[in-house]
């Protein structure tokens, strides 16, 4: 493999990252504040990719689309919050995983309905259309460049407002002692809403940008809501900068792993033989680091403080 | 009567109508029907596992269907292989999937709540995309069988034979060792750290201990459901292993009521029967499926077992 390849696919890889911890940012948020466990999570970015369609079409603008999308998002997602998901949170985990379950199959089941089952994609705007050439020889599109610089700029955002501000201060209190905040006079439903508001926007943003690169289908939302638990389980439940360290390295390790597994189990194995292993192998490796952290660091590699 | 004889009683009558019911729908021109109860049979059978560990353990996974995945798989690469026998593949089955839940349920189990439930479902998402990429057995389409299973050359175990009282007596077998278990020593112990780890621990049970012997229980009964899963569709798919398929069984937990194994059956056939119907009337049949979920959790608790015996609370025995 060339150093070329090497670098398209780190990039790659980043990229992937990036958005895994758009969506796993709001989940371990809403995990590490609430308790609440919302599978559901994963459909709002899915949400977020259909809505950029639908306002596409509607404007022909994608910038307008994407600030309508995400503004539909969030009032989608406290919907959602206020209709359902507040009855749930004093519930145990099993009622909260059947509802939200049962919201993830209506939504995908709508998608389907309202905009077929066939595959859909938007075009990338045109203030990002083109490549710029990195080495000589490598050209990498603007877009998926710009997707990154957006991933880190929206991890600054979060870090700061969480550990600089007086609600990011009231979202730590509440992940480690709900009941003392709460006996202090905070207004805890509102907080829970603030956050949960949040977390829908950035998966549904997630979903927006991800519109022009990835397929948007029904159904889009579930897998990558599996990857994105297994970033916060990597980078310990409720801390934002483990979600980040996490996705950024769950993304590397999965892009490059699949396209460097083949070659390597050749190594070992027959050619013939490594061309069925090794993308069995390339699709186990993040779960295996899950594995091995939960092995020797069950906590996660940066766990948010004062929680066990 | 105590609660245990009207489960016992209750048991008995769901049993007799299913033995009872193959001539019956025959007689009614309904034989089609028949290919209906061997499905709910086989989730019941898949979900009665789920609940030794949800049920009795209280430890919520969402990778159940990883093992009815492998069970299907073992049956399918056994039979690639030209082993024919059901009982000898049963035994791989058993084991692959044994060892599967060994190693994940250790890994699981270092912690628990929360984090158990993403990480079995991490796990069953492991293996579901291990088996689409087995390329040499189908991958993403999956594989016909060509050829079924036999017990010793007979055609028993296949629907051409008696494969839906080979079902129901698979079906019979686990309600009765669930059975014992949740009312043996075994059973209180996993009951007792459900309700109070710290307790068992003190008492001197290694909770870590019981609770993994249970997963692997549970496992192992789950390979078999899929081993005759793929027996009756003479088809597998990794859509067997989907994490939506072990939502599926957990749906039909709490619609039966978590925790009873005669409701875990009624919610088995309540499944299949309202997706047919529903699917019969509408095919977007879950447009009301994933709201009607959203609703029996909010506004129904306890489930059909509550019908069946009032005033049985939610976590009985």
């Amino acid at each position: 493999m060339s150093f070329t390849l090497l670098l398209i696919q780190c990039l790659n890889g980043l990229q992937y990252g990036t958005m895994l911890f758009l969506i796993a940012a709001g989940l371990t948020l809403v995990f590490g504040v609430m308790g609440f466990i919302n599978l559901a999570h994963g459909v709002l970015y899915m949400v977020g990719a259909y809505l950029a369609f639908a306002f596409l079409n509607l404007t022909g603008n994608f910038w307008i689309a994407a600030l309508l999308a995400m503004v539909a998002a969030l009032v989608f997602g406290l919907a959602l919050e206020h209709f359902v998901f507040r009855h749930l949170y004093t519930r145990n985990h099993l009622d909260q995983v059947l509802a939200t379950f049962g919201i993830i199959i209506f939504l995908n089941e709508l998608a389907k309905v309202l905009f077929g089952a066939a595959t859909l994609s938007i075009p990338v705007p045109a203030l990002l259309d083109g490549s710029i050439p990195l080495t000589p020889e490598l050209n990498y599109p603007v877009y998926r460049l710009a997707i990154i610089g957006v991933g880190l700029l929206v991890a600054a955002l979060l870090y700061g407002i969480v550990s600089h501000t007086r609600v990011g201060m009231l979202v730590r209190a509440g992940a480690t002692t709900p009941e003392m905040v709460n006996a202090l006079g905070v207004n805890i439903e509102r907080l829970f809403m603030i956050v949960f508001g949040v977390g829908a926007m950035l998966a549904g943003f997630a979903g927006v940008i991800a519109a022009p690169i990835f397929a948007i289908e029904p159904g889009m939302g579930d897998n990558i809501l599996i990857v994105a638990f297994v970033v916060i389980i990597i980078g310990g439940i409720g801390s934002i900068r483990g979600a980040f360290v996490a996705a950024l390295l769950v993304g590397l390790i999965d892009t490059l792993g699949r396209s460097l597994a083949t070659e390597m189990t050749g190594f070992v194995f027959s050619p013939s033989m490594s061309n069925q292993i090794g993308p069995a192998l390339a699709s186990m490796l993040i779960y295996i680091l899950m594995a091995a952290i939960l092995i020797f660091r069950p906590q996660g590699l940066l766990p948010a403080k004062g929680t066990a | 009567m105590s609660a245990r004889n009207a489960e016992l009683l209750t048991a008995g009558v769901i049993f007799v109508l299913l033995l009872i019911a193959p001539p019956l729908l025959e007689a009614l021109g309904l034989g089609y029907m028949t290919g209906l109860l061997m499905k709910a049979m086989l989730l019941a059978i898949a979900a009665l596992s789920l609940d030794l560990i949800v049920g009795q353990g209280g430890m919520i996974s969402l990778g159940h269907s990883a093992f009815v995945g492998l069970g299907a798989y073992s049956l399918a690469i056994g039979l690639e292989s030209g082993i024919d026998n059901i009982l000898a593949l049963m035994v791989i089955a058993l084991v692959v999937s044994g060892l599967f839940a060994l190693v994940t349920g250790a890994l699981a189990l270092r912690t628990s709540g929360i984090y158990f439930l993403m990480i079995t479902l991490a796990f069953g998402q492991m293996a579901y995309f291990t088996l689409t990429s087995l390329a040499g057995y189908g991958g993403d389409d999956g594989l016909t069988l060509w050829s079924l299973a036999t017990l010793f050359g007979s055609k028993v175990v296949q629907n051409s034979g008696q494969l839906y009282f080979v079902i129901l007596g698979v079906l019979l077998a686990t309600w009765w060792l669930l059975h014992r278990i949740t009312h043996a020593r075994f059973g209180r112990v996993l009951r007792g750290a459900r309700d109070n780890a710290e307790r068992a621990e003190v008492m001197g049970f290694s909770v870590f201990r019981y609770r993994l012997t249970a997963y692997v229980i549970a496992g192992m009964i789950a390979s078999i459901a899929g081993l005759l899963t793929a027996q009756q569709n003479e088809f597998v798919s990794p859509s067997l292993a989907t994490w939506q398929h072990s939502g599926d069984l957990l749906v039909i937990l709490v619609i039966g009521g978590i925790g009873s194994r005669n409701g875990t059956i009624l919610g088995a056939f309540f499944i299949v029967i309202v997706q047919e119907l529903l699917g019969a009337i509408l095919p977007e049949w879950r447009l009301i499926y994933g709201p009607l979920l959203v609703l029996v959790v909010l506004f129904a608790k306890g489930g059909l077992n509550t019908l069946l015996t009032p005033g049985q609370g939610r976590r009985a025995a």
